[in-house]
């Protein structure tokens, strides 16, 4: 029997994830679930507080046999402390899952059931380099709820410092409040922290052993709610979701000639979904210093009210400027509107002109307004004639089965000077300089389908993507490690410089380290004297590269239109004729080919 | 005589040391690493190897969190140190320093406390341009760190400049003749081809052997009555001894060294103790055997306790002697006698011998920048065009503009007016007495703030010591970011060493003439501490002071400290 909404007391989204799990379950399974959610329920009754972690009713749940140990270490003590205990417990049979802090993904948390924890304190009170980033996000706000975890920690100082051991303090006392119960006392460890650490180990070692002979037979796990639900979100282009801003941060570093922006942005709650290779599209304001020179060169009131739509909403004039039109493209249709209103009357040669295109090339309804200005009406009758703000589509840099619940963005900050003054690209600038984390900005989800993995993860794939290109290849890679695909990758990167443009840098580096991603080439152009770009190493790659589109690989691209792609495009037929010792035409062919079939797709702008 | 058996500390050998065993000489995998494009940055064990070359992996470290959080790898770059004995350098080479540190480097070139060159900020793919630029200028960074004998280094002397000529000459033969044979940083970075045949392994390095010394080994030789190369702080000293104007021979002192472990008393700074005396063609042959009874007998567990001063003291000064002349097969003279005077510079004009004049500039923690308001790399640049004598970098991080000519003094003064570069005599005795190491931003090492932060720190107590009529009283001040002692803070008589950010332990009673130890005073200050504290001591020194008394004597006969009479009883 199908669960509906009218023939069960679910919503529409518990009946649909009711439906996608019942059909799944075995009979043993079924069997178990109705005793668990019984059992759970008469709990509930018993003690008047919500049901606690899922217990089998049969027997206690096993002790894991699995171990994750994570260190921040400064002069390597800690790393060399962690080291050993996990030799030691691998001797006993554990499973060990050894990673500094800055190595371990924090998405990972959640998983792991028996924690220790190696951490060295330096200076005054603080963590050790490597263990910065996991501290911030364990004692932050988006540190996950830890009930059933188990964990113990082993703190290094120097109690010479008035702030002794801090780190392993913070980090044992946070555990507790997270819910994690502590398997054996912390120990803090002075300048000659053998014994102490020694000490440690051996509690340790007994309190897991203890466990593991306590613990009865397999208990059944209960199956997590699989996959995400495919219900229609009720947020879309014409009603964005307000996401709010986790993070925001420049990729590129001090004295790059870039600013490229790192954006995480929450979509609890929104239902949103996306695939890797979909874009988010961003309403983004302008900015008020602009809005406010336009006000100051028209003399407009900014506080006059006025009607933004046919619905007839309302909002004062400075407001409706910066959020609601678009002040920043002049188009055609615009100045066949706006000709006939200003006073200076050249400006309707103008647009009768061929002048016209190279004009409204990089200006604003700033310029026109200086140039053949004032405008007869009211401002009223102004904005009327102004178009709504579009909405910029960015592809989309994150995996939700690696974010769940999370869209991140890579954003070029576009700057430049033309006709005297100063521009600035109204949605990366908007980010680069205004949103700060905390803010909501709105946002729905685009899907292209023309941009997407191989369905059969077995499919080498080779990605092209320099600056902001590099963007859906993040979420690519992702996915594949969520997913475990084993297809082969190799990624053509590229930007300006390696020390300060290297985009998401030590997250490739990890990839590449674990396998996931099997081969990076980069171009930095300005390290070297004569310009190399990623068309020159693909190139110089030739052989190896033909080798994999004749394995069926699928070529991505992503990134500048105008030259990359072309670029990209142009090589990748010079290596086909090369290597595959075609005509030129052939070579074409193979590569429309490609494209039919869906092994060659591009994301370009 | 009954022989007392010499033996090595037990134990499994450190990390290092399997490292050079796997290296096949000093190779590893640099090759490679150095070709790798996803990282500036080159493996652990790989940057041990480095070391041997001179150079090793640093990075920004005031953006080291920056970046983390930017998922940018650190800023990686390396060091690059030349081997230059004696701190002897021609105008030609001076050139090339300048243009290599603003091609390739940060922009600056550090003048080091050991009489050398340093570069910082080179990236990796500029590495093997940078080595060849300084191989074509007739240098080379070979063992300029690394388990073997460092820089060697010379009093510069300039006024008995007879003597230095052959000292030096002397620091030079040292310098070459214990370099290591491999011929792996001529095949990494000079494109030298493979030699096919793979020798037998004694032949390799017939002295270093292929796991090279335990630790590194320093060899300085002093010229009395100064001691600006701090002799006790050597591996290895050599104290000169001129009768009649004539170089007649070395006394040998053994087993010093600066660095130690906060918190490790196992470990600690140790005067070398002077063991007889040798005639001068005979210091190579003592060099070599010294060098493998550490290589023989040094920890090679701990690197902590793997200095030859720790040899040492384990095996005995006797017994480490006894060793030595049972090695050379003769026996060293009686030590004679000597007096040192300071371990400072001279600072100005002074004329040498023959016609020629020398300058001795002061360099505010040996780094050679354009400020503002003090272009002196520019100034030396164009002083460097010109100039027909050579440089002597001093063991107090300052240069000598040696060997003018009196018909080029007056080009040079002009010069050195012209830029506004300075011998120091505006400031104040203690400033010119201060030497601080690099650390923060690129020592992978340091705890706390070291040159960027000494002069600000002497702004502060020059006007303590103005206000009690001090200020041309020569104090030497030493900070070092770490307990490493780059900056031979153990021998300042008011040492600092970093613990934290803008903490320090405050060392004070050290000899003015580098022949004592200073002592513990506060531990884990900061400057408002400091300064308390110098806002007592100092005006007690005024007062309280006899004729000629210098500040780490004062202290000790004053009761604020103990003296520290051997290295053994530096934590007591």
């Amino acid at each position: 029997m199908q669960l509906q909404v009218n023939n069960s007391p679910f919503n529409q989204e518990q009946v649909d994830l009711l439906n996608r799990l019942l059909p799944s379950l075995t009979d043993t399974q079924r069997i178990w679930l109705s005793g668990f959610l019984a059992a759970s329920a008469q709990n509930q009754a018993a003690s008047g507080a919500p049901a606690a972690a899922p217990l089998a009713t049969s027997a206690a749940p096993a002790a894991s046999k699995e171990v994750t140990i994570l260190f921040g270490s400064q002069s390597g003590n800690a790393h060399g402390l962690a080291k050993k205990t996990a030799k030691t417990l691998e001797a006993s049979g554990f499973q060990v899952t050894l990673s500094s802090m800055s190595d371990f993904k924090t998405n990972q948390l959640k998983k792991v059931e028996q924690l220790l924890v190696v951490v060295s304190t330096h200076g005054e009170g603080e963590p050790p380099d490597n263990a910065i980033s996991f501290h911030e996000f364990l004692l932050g706000k988006r540190a996950p709820k830890l009930d059933g975890l188990r964990y113990s920690v082993l703190s290094l100082g120097d109690s010479s410092y008035e702030l002794f051991c801090k780190t392993g303090q913070d980090f044992d006392k946070r555990l507790e409040e997270l819910g994690a119960v502590r398997l054996f006392d912390r120990v803090d460890c002075d300048v000659d922290f053998d014994e102490p650490a020694a000490q440690w180990l051996q509690g340790v070692v007994g309190s897991l052993n203890q466990a593991q002979a306590g613990s009865g037979a397999v208990a059944p796990t209960v199956p997590t709610a699989a996959a995400a639900a495919t219900t229609e979100s009720a947020y879309s282009r014409t009603n964005p979701f307000q996401a709010e801003v986790l993070a925001n941060l420049n990729l590129n570093g001090r004295g790059s000639n870039k600013e490229t922006r790192h954006l995480e942005l929450s979509l609890e709650g929104s239902g949103l979904n996306y695939q890797p290779g979909d874009a988010l599209g961003v309403y983004p304001q302008n900015d008020p210093a602009l809005v406010d020179e336009l006000l100051a060169a028209t003399q407009w009131n900014p506080e006059e009210q006025v009607t933004i739509n046919k619905q007839g909403e309302v909002r004062q004039l400075r407001e409706a400027l910066i959020e609601y039109f678009d002040i920043t493209v002049l188009s055609k249709s615009l100045l066949e509107k706006l000709t006939p209103l200003a006073a200076n009357k050249e400006a309707l040669e103008l647009l009768a002109s061929d002048r016209l295109k190279p004009y409204i090339q990089g200006r604003d309804l700033l310029d026109f307004i200086r140039e053949y200005g004032p405008l007869q009406g009211s401002a009223q009758d102004i904005v009327s004639l102004l178009r709504k703000m579009p909405a910029r589509l960015y592809s989309i840099a994150s995996s939700l089965a690696a974010n769940p619940e999370e869209v991140h963005l890579t954003i070029g900050a576009v700057r430049y000077e033309a006709h005297g003054r100063e521009r600035k690209g109204v949605c990366s600038v908007y980010t680069a300089e205004r949103l700060q984390p905390g803010d909501k900005i709105p946002v729905y989800v685009q899907q292209n389908t023309n941009f997407k993995l191989p369905e059969n993860p077995e499919t080498p794939v080779i990605m092209v993507g320099p600056g902001t290109g590099i963007a859906p290849f993040r979420s690519f890679m992702q996915e594949r490690e969520e997913t475990g695909a084993s297809g082969p990758s190799w990624l053509f990167f590229g930007d300006q410089h390696f020390v300060t443009d290297f985009l998401y840098q030590t997250e490739w580096q990890r990839w590449i380290k674990d396998g996931v991603l099997t081969r990076m080439d980069v171009a930095f152009s300005r390290d070297t004297e004569d310009k190399v770009y990623v068309q020159h190493r693909m190139l110089q790659q030739s052989k190896e590269l033909y080798a994999w589109l004749e394995q069926g690989a699928a070529v991505y691209i992503c990134g500048d239109e105008k030259q990359m792609a072309r670029d990209v495009h142009r090589t990748l037929v010079d290596i086909v004729e090369q290597e595959g010792g075609v005509s030129r035409e052939q070579a074409e062919e193979y590569v429309a080919a490609m494209q039919k079939n869906k092994r060659y797709q591009r994301d370009v702008y | 005589m009954a022989t007392t058996k010499l033996s090595r500390p037990d134990g499994p050998p450190s990390d290092v040391e399997r490292i050079k065993h796997e290296s096949n000489y000093l190779r590893g995998t640099l090759a490679e690493s150095m070709l790798e494009p996803l990282s500036s940055g080159i493996s652990d064990d790989d940057n041990r190897l480095m070391k041997f070359h001179g150079s090793y992996l640093q990075d920004d470290r005031d953006l080291r969190n920056e970046r983390q959080k930017q998922k940018l790898e650190p800023a990686y770059q390396f060091m690059l140190r030349v081997r230059m004995a004696g701190g002897v350098a021609q105008p030609e080479q001076w050139l090339v320093m300048d243009e290599l540190a603003n091609k390739y480097g940060n922009g600056t070139l550090k003048l080091t406390t050991r009489q050398t060159f340093q570069m910082h900020g080179i990236l990796k793919w500029n590495m093997k341009k940078t080595i060849q630029e300084i191989h074509q200028s007739m240098l080379d960074t070979i063992a300029a760190c690394g388990d073997v004998n460092r820089n060697v280094m010379c009093n510069p002397n300039p006024y008995q400049s007879d003597v230095h000529a052959e000292v030096y000459e002397w620091s030079r033969r040292l310098s070459d003749d214990l370099l290591p044979r491999t011929r792996a940083y001529h095949e990494l970075w000079l494109d030298e081809e493979k030699v096919a045949s793979s020798p037998e392994q004694d032949e390799v390095e017939p002295m270093y052997g292929p796991l090279y010394l335990p630790r590194k080994f320093k060899i300085g030789i002093a010229v009395p009555p100064s001691n600006d190369i701090d002799v006790y702080s050597q591996d290895l000293g050599y104290i000169a001894v001129v009768e009649d104007g004539k170089l007649v021979g070395f006394n040998v002192a053994i087993g010093g060294g600066m660095g130690m472990a906060h918190g490790d008393k196992e470990t600690y700074p140790q005067l070398s103790k002077v063991i007889g005396f040798c005639k001068p063609e005979q210091i190579v042959d003592v060099a070599e055997k010294i060098i493998t009874i550490q290589r023989d007998y040094g920890n090679r567990s701990h690197r902590k306790n793997a200095r030859f001063k720790y040899t040492v003291d384990r095996l005995g000064l006797k017994n480490v002697k006894a060793e030595l002349e049972r090695r050379l097969g003769w026996k060293l003279q009686k030590a004679k006698s000597f007096h040192f005077n300071d371990n400072g510079d001279r600072y100005g004009w002074v004329q040498g011998v023959g016609d020629s004049w020398h300058y001795t500039m002061f360099v505010q923690g040996g780094r050679i920048t354009d400020d503002a308001d003090y272009p002196l790399m520019t100034g030396l640049r164009e002083i460097a065009k010109v100039h027909t004598g050579d440089y002597r970098l001093t063991a107090n991080q300052n240069l000598i503009i040696a060997n003018v000519t009196p018909e080029k003094k007056a080009e040079i003064s002009e010069l050195i007016e012209r830029y506004g570069l300075t011998d120091g005599k505006r400031f104040s005795g203690l400033r010119r007495s201060s030497m601080a190491c690099v650390s923060l931003p690129t020592c992978g090492l340091a705890m706390a703030e070291a040159e960027r932060y000494l002069p600000v720190l002497v702004d502060k107590i020059d006007d303590i010591l103005d206000a009690n009529g001090l200020r041309d009283e020569e104090i030497t001040i030493r900070m070092t970011g770490c307990p490493n002692g780059c900056a031979r803070h153990a021998l300042g008589e008011i040492g600092f060493i970093g613990k934290a950010p803008g903490k320090y332990n405050m060392y004070l009673g050290a000899a003015f003439n580098g022949s004592r130890l200073s002592k513990m005073y506060r531990e884990n200050i900061g400057e408002d501490e400091i300064l308390r504290e110098l806002q007592v001591l100092i005006p007690r020194y005024a007062q309280e002071r006899e004729n000629g008394e210098h500040f780490g004597d004062f202290v000790i006969r004053a009761g604020v400290i103990a003296a520290t009479t051997d290295g053994t009883n530096f934590h007591e």
